[in-house]
């Protein structure tokens, strides 16, 4: 990639890197913010666990083109194409993050469940200073997951029109032209790589040391 | 002497049917360390967890300094509980896990911090070397006084103890049953120690209840318990020292 290249698409590639961004952000939000207080109330009502768990699953295996082209005819959805990407984005975020909050908080240790109960820890209180802190580090490897996954189909929103540096890669491909392809796929590439690092450096921040019983 | 605690007829039966207490009634008087003895399986801890309603009788009762708590969270609260394993939670620096019940209360923060020097102090934990550790950098001794520490920190009326030095090794356990005889001298709370060695339940307890398939067969003072002749008491004691005696014989014989 020459100077030439990066006068003529410099700008393009970093508004359309904002765009992925935006995309990937918005829809890493809202699974967060459905995922996490699901995969808490299946910890409560486990009998659900495996429906919840086994839909977000199928979402997941289907492949993210048919998934925009779904969602495309959608009334208010359809109008505009970011809606489709962040609504398609966000259902494929749901299984990691889920699945690890469930796991994480089950996976504690019973007897520190039980000691938080045996002290007079109210359920709320239990949950808030017991259970996701505990789990926290698992809950950040989910939300790493879903991250780095919705930053690699985020480039396929292009097809729909959401704009992102899927759009480089496409205009690329039909161009044949390998620099508008790398010039799309090397920033998304490297966005997924910050991401992984940086939400890998909170899941070690919040890694528990090994449980007591184990050191005696 | 009035009671602190009170089991009116209590029994506990499993999903599967199977009663683990039947029909259980038991006074502990006020300001009295009253260990629970026997088997495993005789429904000694089912007991104890009957008084913070960590297991809900089928029938009967448990009375708190003679009435019955409705609220779950105010009685767990007024009952400290200490475990074998402590239980620290291994996230929170020892001052947080010792003051989290005053926390959770929502006592300000100097408060908090007072109460818990204070009580490391009461279990032999120097605050200034121990408050901001965590759980894993200590030691087996230390985890179990900051458990206790815990357990005491909102000056329970009523301390429930699940073979809390049973994971210890046996100096340390001798050095945390001294520690917690000279401790339990000063604070004069009732204790139902649930345990598993004899001794310990001689050492520390007033009055020793002896539990067989989910029933009280003795109930005694101390004193009384080792004067008795009774067929119960004779057989448990006996059964008792012959493990520790094998032990004994054969570590002599490895040694």
């Amino acid at each position: 990639m020459n100077n030439s290249f990066l006068s003529q698409y410099g700008s393009d590639i970093w508004t359309l890197t904002i765009e992925h961004l935006w995309l990937t952000g918005a829809a890493m939000l809202f699974a967060a913010a459905l995922a996490i207080p699901a995969g808490i109330w299946l910890t409560r009502s486990p009998r659900w666990a495996k429906p919840v768990i086994g839909v977000t699953n199928v979402l997941q295996t289907i492949p993210s083109l048919a998934m925009f082209g779904f969602l495309l005819p959608l009334p208010w959805l359809g109008e505009r194409a970011a809606r489709i990407a962040i609504v398609a984005l966000t259902a494929y975020a749901l299984l990691p993050i889920i699945r690890n909050t469930y796991a994480g908080i089950r996976g504690i240790e019973p007897t520190l469940i039980e000691v938080a109960r045996a002290i007079g820890l109210t359920d709320r209180q239990r949950l808030f200073k017991i259970e996701l802190p505990l789990a926290a580090s698992f809950i950040f490897a989910g939300l790493r997951t879903a991250t780095v996954t919705c930053i690699g189909i985020a480039t396929i929103a292009a097809a729909v029109g959401a704009g992102g540096l899927g759009e480089l890669i496409f205009r690329g491909v039909a161009s044949v032209d390998n620099r508008l392809v790398l010039a799309g796929a090397v920033p998304a590439a490297l966005l997924a790589l910050i991401a992984d690092g940086a939400l890998g450096l909170l899941e070690r921040r919040f890694k528990v040391p090994a449980p007591e019983s184990n050191r005696k | 002497m009035s009671s602190a605690l009170e089991f009116r007829d209590i029994s506990v039966v499993t999903a599967s049917q199977r009663r683990l207490l039947d029909s259980v009634s038991l006074t502990v008087p006020d300001g009295t360390v009253t260990a629970l003895i026997g088997r495993s399986g005789s429904g000694k801890t089912t007991l104890l967890r009957t008084a913070n309603r960590m297991i809900e009788p089928a029938s009967g009762e448990v009375l708190i300094a003679g009435a019955h708590e409705r609220d779950v969270v105010a009685l767990r609260r007024r009952i400290g509980y200490v475990i074998q394993e402590t239980g620290l939670f291994p996230h929170l620096t020892i001052e947080r896990n010792v003051g989290i019940i005053l926390e959770a209360e929502g006592r300000p923060h100097e408060q908090r911090s007072n109460r818990v020097r204070e009580l490391l102090k009461l279990v032999g934990l120097d605050p200034a070397t121990f408050a901001h550790r965590y759980p894993h950098q200590l030691s087996g001794g230390q985890r179990q006084r900051a458990g206790l520490a815990r357990a005491l920190a909102v000056e329970p009326k009523i301390l429930l103890m699940d073979e809390p030095f049973g994971a210890l090794d046996p100096l340390t356990r001798a050095e945390m049953q001294d520690m917690l005889r000279e401790l339990l001298a000063r604070v004069k709370t009732t204790v139902l120690l649930v345990t598993h060695d004899l001794d310990e339940a001689l050492y520390l307890a007033d009055r020793i209840v002896l539990l067989s398939e989910g029933k009280i067969v003795v109930d005694v003072a101390r004193d009384e318990f080792l004067r008795s002749d009774n067929s119960e008491i004779l057989s448990y004691a006996a059964a008792f020292h012959r493990g520790v005696d094998r032990m004994s014989s054969h570590q002599s014989g490895s040694a």
